[in-house]
């Protein structure tokens, strides 16, 4: 059980590093959402369930698998209602020519 | 087992550095809202790690549901402020 929690926790903690340099190096506002959204998502999802297998079953890691839940769902929905504010106010997006031209 | 959870923040807290960069440097106000909801997931991770840190798990949940909760709806709360008086973006010209 320890060993699945480390390699869970291990993996998590990959992706959320990934995402956090995905979201410094990308060019536009889209292609660091994408980073964003979906590597913290999967991320903080694999993190929350090692955290729980390391108690064993109890209250605190029925919470975290709850709060586990909660960040699956409501994290896209987040980051879909930021992207969708961008885009009905005309956040340019990043192109080959455009890039080349500055 | 202590050590492991220890190292395991230090990694996540720079990962918030990185973040934190996007967040005072970014070009248009909307960067600033997502690296704010990245910072505030990864948040989440640190408060339980440090609940296993100090064998105090059943406290600090709670303290990470609440978290989670007010950092879903600031995200939805400022998309929507932002949405209806519109973004500014200066580093790109349409």
């Amino acid at each position: 059980m320890t060993v699945l929690a480390v390699v869970l926790v291990c993996s998590g903690v990959f992706f959320l590093l990934m995402g956090a340099i995905g979201l410094l190096r990308f060019p536009d506002f889209y292609t660091r959402m994408h980073a964003a959204g979906k590597c913290d998502t999967l991320g903080s999802l694999l993190l929350l369930t090692g955290l729980a297998c390391f108690g064993g079953i109890d209250l605190a890691s029925v919470k975290i698998l709850l709060i586990a839940l909660f960040i699956f769902l409501t994290s896209p929905t987040a980051t879909h209602a930021i992207a969708r504010s961008a885009f009905t106010r005309n956040v340019p997006l990043w192109t080959k020519e455009r890039a080349e031209r500055q | 087992m202590q050590p492991f959870f220890l190292a395991t923040s230090l990694i996540i807290l720079f990962a918030v550095l990185l973040t934190l960069y996007r967040v005072i440097r970014g070009p248009a106000i909307i960067d600033r809202i997502i690296g704010v909801n990245v910072i505030g997931t990864k948040t989440i991770a640190v408060i339980l790690l440090t609940g296993y840190l100090f064998n105090r798990v059943e406290f600090f949940v709670d303290i990470a549901v609440v978290y989670a909760l007010i950092n879903f709806i600031g995200a939805l709360a400022l998309s929507k402020y932002f949405e209806r008086r519109g973004v500014e973006h200066k580093g790109l010209t349409r």
